[in-house]
Order: structure tokens, then C-alpha cells, then sequence
């Protein structure tokens, strides 16, 4: 991908900027169509998603109680991991967004809800809610491009630290709760001098981090542990016992980590996704956030069980577009969305999960590199011209 | 014993470590939800239909709960189409049940989602969410020699607690009910049975055949109507009525009265309230109150009674001009001055743009 902007084949071009509002009128009125709709259909999911998650915690807990015994130990760390994935995607996420805060119920709501992730979920709705879904995929904005340690467009200038981006992709996938409390905090730019560590506000959120990963840990990585001793001294094991459980957290979080890292890597990264300058978006309208939505977002194609283990992520582009409608809809929208791109010929990336994380690993790889052609320098005579500018 | 105390606290947060970042109770929820010691709640038992337009919902409620006082009302926060809508309900039965239970009695209100809603799908076994009972339209300790009930409607509710709790320590009881129809009246055959035994003199009167009630016929149907200790409960235009007959008379400390919902006087202009902490902006129309607006628009909003007698619900208001929907009384607050000046979502509505801090 590269800057829409400065592309030999401008993906819009055929967009006159009436097309564009008239986009943005028609994605609207989806949306009217589906809060209409929206009320107990979504309160009785995300209560029985959320009692099964609890269920399923619980009860692969309970196994783990004996992970002295190898097949409870494989039980419950399969159990731990989907529960864990779904407690951050299909339930955290979701409700962190505001989805179900039509509800009006105190504890499903964005305000109050707080989970199983590193990161503090007021620290997160900040970076993710506010910055990453306003500035989607606009450089210099959008810090989820590349998390800053990586080059993920071609337009980001090369550096040779950027050789060893394939392993810090690989290693912030294996630490990925820890990376986001990092991004969260910009530990990059608010280390980097003085004034900026001695900022209270920085050394406020950094004690809401130390104190959320310490309770993280204890929970996981003591509690539980110590808590299936009393099972391994019955069978003269209790180092194992300990040692069994722990190890079971610590393999269920990397699961989590690794596949939620997968499912965002598929969000943005994959070829065809399109990125902005960011001079692009001063002034943009409501049907241009809407197409740089559109143009922004891949989708993961798949089964039932894929959407909700990626808490239907895998519907990235129609969560792009309404991030707050409770996104067991987005399957029902999607259709509607998809008819809209082909109405107006633009490319509705998708593809099976195994295709777009090769895709954006490729990408990582690709880039890692300097670009074969250099790019394009940007002609400061021609001023930036806005999505619906291209097309005149 | 500092000891066990000191035991059960350490006990109890290893417990919360397990269950971190949410709380014990939380996982107790998914199978227990009337066990939450944080979280009020009650099963309903039973649905006893009481008019066409009326029906009485047994509760039982869950930890936490505390006995009424006859009179009282309860909010009950019920889910409408996936919405925790919140309305205030009187208790109807009898105080100090030994079976922990209470009922209320919920009347269809014209365009009312809640009661409307709990008439048609009221069912045993459901959940509701609940807050303590509160209110002080209540008997005294010592119980009048001579009392007087003028309920109309719904009205009757409060009345029927009273009744049913302390008829017996009450000598000289008349009660006078307006309703539509004599097959309106909400517990009609109690009342007309108590009649019948001679335990209160009832005077029902029917609006449809016989036009409202005025407050100056009350005389003829209670010649001591001022000696009378007296408890009115129905529309707000009849308890305005009342209020005004008993203070001409020199009588108002002996009229206790009960209004279930606020009256819309004027309807203000609207304007754009800001929640600045959430950063929330929302157009509330003038009729609509704030706290109502807010919450329409996905606002967690604290709230109460939600007729502007429990303060529960206030904000204070940082810069901005509110007027109150019951009596359009205007209160104003200005930044320059430092204003945070509190104010009850429930019944103020924006007269202008308003920035709470909130």
C-alpha cells in the first residue's frame, strides 16, 4: 500500500466528490436501519457470551486445579486460552467501544468495564477509540501503522534499524498485551526526554499500568499456580502442580497474544488496504471519513466460530464504519456494505485468515527493506489534494 | 476478634486477586444474581392481573434488601427491548411480610414503555433490578384519630400499603377514589369488601359517568374534611387542586401528598449540553430533561427518583441556564463565577447551552 494520494492508479478516481457524500448518505442510512433494530437481540448476546466466557474461565480453572495430570493440563489450557480470547475480543473490545452502552446497565458499559489485558482499558479506549478510529490509517497519525517500531508503507522512510522489524513483529506478537500498554503509554516518545518522564500525567498512567500488570501477574502467574498445590501434595507433586498451572497461564496469554495480534495485523496491513497523507484529512467530510474507513479496513472471510473468535474483527471494515453498533451485527451488514463497494467499484478487501496474515507478514518482510523504486518524492508545487479533490 | 477479622480480609483479597480485573461477585452473577451484595435485585414470583390496565408483581427481593415503611415507593429498573429503563413504583403490600416478599402494583401510563411493557411481559422468574425503598408519604407513629384518602388512578397504590399494613390501628378511616369505570378501580373488590365489613367508608367516584372530582364537593361527600388528617395521591393537576383547597382553608400542614411524576409546565427552548468529563455533547430538546437526553444519547447518568424529589441525580453545572420542568423555575450558572451549581437532571431541562461536569 502507499499514500492514496500519490498513486499511479488512483483506486477513486472515478469518485466525483457528489459520489462520495452520497457513500457517506447511504452508509448512514445503514446505520439508522440497524440501531432501529438494536435492542434485546443484543442485550441477550453479549450476557450470554459474556456468562459463557465465565463459564468456560471457571471451569478450565477448575481443571488446571489438577494440571499435575497431563490430559487435565492440555484441558484446561485450551479451555484458559479461548476463554481468554474471547473475555479481550468478542466481550472486551466490544463493550469498550460503547456497543452496549444503550443498555444502560452499569456493569456492561464502556465506562465500567475493565479486562483481562495488560493494558488499562481507559488508557486503551484513549489511544484505540479516540486516535486509531478517528486517524485510521493516516501517516503520522494513525499510530496503530506499525506500532512506530515498524515500516508498514512504503511512504515511511527507511531506516536500517528497520531490518530487524520481522523479529519485532514476531516478539510484539509473543508480548502483545505489554506492547499495547507500551503504545498506550508512548513509552517511545514519553521516555525520551526529561520533561516528558517527570510529566505527572505520564507518571500517573504509568502506576495504572505498574499496578494493572502486577495484579495481571500475581493472578496468574501465583494465585492460580498456588492454588493447585493442594491437589499436587495429595499426589506428592507440588512443585509440578505449581509449575503445571503456571506454565498453562503463561502459554494461554501467548495464545492470546499471538492470535489477537494475528487478527489486527489482518485489519490494516494486508495488501490492497489503502493509506492517507495527512494533510488529506484537514477538512474532511462525513462521506470522506467514510471512504478512507472503506478504503482503510481488510476483512477476514470464515465461519461462524472464526467472527466470534475474532470478535468479529474478521468484519473489520463494517467496524471501521460503525465501531459503536454491537458487532454480532456486522455479519448482517456486511452484505449490505458489500453491495455499496461494488455499486461504486471499489475493492473490498478479504480473504481467509491464513492468506491475509501471510499478506501482512510479507508486508513486514517486503519492508524491512528499503523500496526497490524510490519512492515517489512528494512534488511540494502540487498542493495535497483531498480524496474527493483526486478525482477532478 | 481483630484476628479472624484480619484473617477474613486477607482471605477475602486473595479471592479478589483470583478473579481481578473483575470482582468475586461478578463471576457469582452468572448463576446467583440475587446473591450480589452490590447489586440490588429481585425475582419477580408472581403476576396477579389486577384491571384490564393494572398488575401486581410479588418480588422477591435478593442480599441487600431493606423492609419498607407503608407508603414508601421503590425504583425498579427494568429491560426494555435491551434498555435498563428505570421508573418509580409504590409498594402495595403490607409492611414486615414474614416471607421477605413485597409486591407493586404497575398501572398502564398512556405512551408508558415501562408499564406497558411489565403488563405485557411480566412473567414469573423474571429478574429486575431494584434500589431501596424510599419516599416520606407515610403514617405517622402515632396513628391519626381521623384520616382521609383521596387517591385517583394509580394513585391508590401507596394507600392500599397503608391500609393493608395498618388498617387495624387505624379507627376512623374514609377513603375516596376516583377511577374511569367502577371495573378501573385497582383493588376494587378489597376495597369494597373492607367497606362491606365497615373497617373504612369508601366513596368511589366514576369519571367517566360522573366528571372529575373537585375539591370543593369534597365537603359534601366529608363534612370534617379539615379535622381529618389527610394523604392524596393521583395526577398532579388533582394534587394541585388539593394543595390549594387546603392552604385557602388554612389546613395545609394536615395534607400530605404524593406526585408520581413531574409536571411539564413550559415547555423550555432545549439547548446543547456538554458532559465535559465524557465529552459527550448532546441536544436536549426543552422538553426533554437532561438526565432523560443524556441517557438517550448512551450518558451514564446517576439518577433517583426521577421526579425531583431524591437528589440522587444532580450534576453540578459549570456554565449555563436549566429551567425546571415543574415549575419553570430558571437556574443559572456561570463559569466566571466559579459556578458548579447542582442540579436535578431529572427535572431541569436545558433552557439554553449547558456545560455539567460530568
Amino acid at each position: 500500500m502507499t499514500t492514496l494520494q500519490r498513486k499511479e492508479v488512483n483506486p477513486i478516481a472515478h469518485l466525483s466528490p457528489e459520489d462520495i457524500e452520497q457513500i457517506g448518505r447511504e452508509l448512514d442510512a445503514i446505520r439508522d436501519e440497524f440501531l432501529a433494530v438494536r435492542g434485546e437481540k443484543d442485550a441477550k448476546y453479549i450476557r450470554r457470551m459474556i456468562a459463557v466466557q465465565r463459564r468456560l474461565e471457571v471451569g478450565s480453572r477448575a481443571v488446571l486445579l489438577f494440571s499435575v495430570f497431563p490430559p487435565a493440563w492440555i484441558l484446561g489450557t485450551i479451555g484458559l486460552s479461548i476463554s481468554k480470547i474471547l473475555e479481550n475480543m468478542e466481550i472486551g473490545h466490544n463493550i469498550l467501544h460503547g456497543q452496549y452502552d444503550f443498555m444502560r446497565d452499569p456493569k456492561i458499559h464502556s465506562t465500567t468495564w475493565e479486562w483481562d489485558f495488560a493494558a488499562p482499558a481507559e488508557q486503551w479506549k484513549h489511544s484505540h477509540n479516540e486516535l486509531h478510529h478517528k486517524y485510521t490509517n493516516v501517516i503520522g497519525r494513525d499510530n496503530d501503522l506499525g506500532y512506530g517500531i515498524m515500516r508498514v508503507d512504503e511512504q515511511q522512510k527507511w531506516a536500517p534499524a528497520h531490518l530487524g522489524q520481522p523479529l519485532y513483529n514476531f516478539v510484539n506478537a509473543c508480548l502483545f498485551e505489554y506492547g499495547i500498554a507500551a503504545y498506550d503509554l508512548e513509552l517511545g516518545r514519553n521516555l525520551s526526554s526529561k520533561r516528558r518522564r517527570n510529566n505527572p500525567d505520564f507518571r500517573a498512567r504509568l502506576r495504572q499500568v505498574g499496578r494493572k500488570i502486577r495484579n495481571q501477574m500475581l493472578k496468574d502467574y501465583v494465585a492460580h499456580p498456588a492454588l493447585s498445590v493442594p491437589v499436587g501434595l495429595a499426589f506428592g507433586n507440588p512443585f509440578g502442580a505449581f509449575l503445571g498451572t503456571l506454565g498453562a497461564n503463561v502459554v494461554a496469554n501467548v495464545v492470546r497474544n499471538l492470535w489477537s495480534h494475528s487478527v489486527i495485523m489482518c485489519g490494516h496491513f494486508p495488501n490492497g488496504v489503502e493509506t492517507f497523507e495527512r494533510t488529506s484529512i484537514t477538512g474532511e467530510t462525513r462521506g470522506e471519513w467514510y471512504l478512507r474507513q472503506m478504503l482503510g479496513s481488510a476483512n477476514i472471510s470464515g465461519s461462524k466460530l472464526m467472527h466470534i473468535m475474532t470478535g468479529n474483527l474478521s468484519h473489520q471494515i463494517e467496524h471501521h464504519l460503525f465501531p459503536d453498533l454491537p458487532a454480532s451485527r456486522y455479519a448482517e451488514i456486511a452484505p449490505k456494505v458489500r453491495a455499496l463497494f461494488e455499486k461504486y467499484e471499489l475493492k473490498y478487501v478479504t480473504g481467509p485468515f491464513v492468506v491475509q496474515v501471510a499478506s501482512a507478514w510479507a508486508k513486514v518482510f517486503r519492508l524491512a527493506f528499503p523500496n526497490r523504486k524510490p519512492a515517489r518524492p512528494i512534488d511540494h508545487a502540487v498542493p495535497p489534494r483531498k480524496p474527493a479533490e483526486v478525482a477532478a | 476478634m481483630a484476628v479472624t477479622r484480619t484473617l477474613r480480609d486477607g482471605a477475602w483479597r486473595v479471592v479478589e486477586l483470583i478473579t481481578t480485573p473483575v470482582v468475586p461477585a461478578d463471576y457469582l452473577d452468572v448463576i446467583a444474581p440475587l446473591r450480589n451484595p452490590t447489586v440490588l435485585r429481585a425475582r419477580i414470583d408472581a403476576v396477579r392481573p389486577e384491571t384490564d390496565n393494572a398488575v401486581t408483581l410479588e418480588l422477591r427481593p435478593g442480599r441487600g434488601w431493606e423492609p419498607h415503611q407503608p407508603g414508601q415507593y421503590i425504583r425498579l429498573g427494568v429491560d426494555v427491548d435491551g434498555v435498563r429503563l428505570w421508573r418509580a413504583y409504590s409498594v402495595s403490600s403490607a409492611a414486615d411480610r414474614s416471607d421477605g416478599r413485597f409486591t407493586v402494583t404497575v398501572n398502564a401510563v398512556e405512551n408508558g414503555t415501562v408499564s406497558s411493557y411489565l403488563l405485557k411481559n411480566a412473567r414469573k422468574g423474571m429478574l429486575v433490578h431494584l434500589d431501596l425503598p424510599t419516599g416520606d408519604f407515610l403514617l405517622p407513629e402515632s396513628r391519626p384519630a381521623k384520616a382521609l384518602f383521596v387517591t385517583a388512578g394509580s394513585g391508590i397504590t401507596p394507600v392500599m400499603g397503608m391500609l393493608r399494613s395498618a388498617l387495624h390501628e387505624l379507627d376512623d378511616v374514609i377513603v375516596v377514589h376516583s377511577a374511569r369505570t367502577a371495573a378501573d378501580v385497582v383493588f376494587g373488590a378489597e376495597l369494597r369488601d373492607l367497606a362491606a365489613q365497615g373497617r373504612i367508608r369508601l366513596i368511589e367516584r366514576h369519571t367517566r359517568s360522573d366528571g372529575r372530582l373537585k375539591p370543593a364537593e369534597l365537603a359534601d361527600l366529608v363534612p370534617d374534611l379539615f379535622e381529618r388528617e389527610t394523604w392524596a395521591c393521583g395526577p398532579g393537576d388533582l394534587l394541585d387542586d388539593l394543595q390549594e383547597h387546603w392552604a385557602d382553608a388554612g389546613a395545609a400542614e394536615r395534607l400530605h401528598v404524593e406526585r408520581f411524576r413531574p409536571t411539564v409546565l413550559v415547555a423550555g427552548d432545549g439547548g446543547t449540553v456538554t458532559f465535559e468529563k465524557s465529552g459527550q455533547v448532546v441536544e436536549a430538546p426543552g422538553g426533554t430533561s437532561i438526565l432523560a437526553a443524556g441517557e438517550a444519547a448512551g450518558q451514564l447518568m446517576p439518577s433517583g427518583c426521577r421526579m425531583g424529589i431524591c437528589y440522587k441525580c444532580v450534576l453540578p453545572m459549570r456554565e449555563g441556564i436549566v429551567r425546571d420542568m415543574r415549575d419553570g423555575t430558571i437556574t443559572t450558572a456561570s463559569e466566571v463565577d466559579g459556578d458548579k451549581i447542582l442540579i436535578q437532571t431529572c427535572i431541569s431541562a436545558a433552557a439554553g447551552p449547558c456545560r455539567l461536569d460530568a
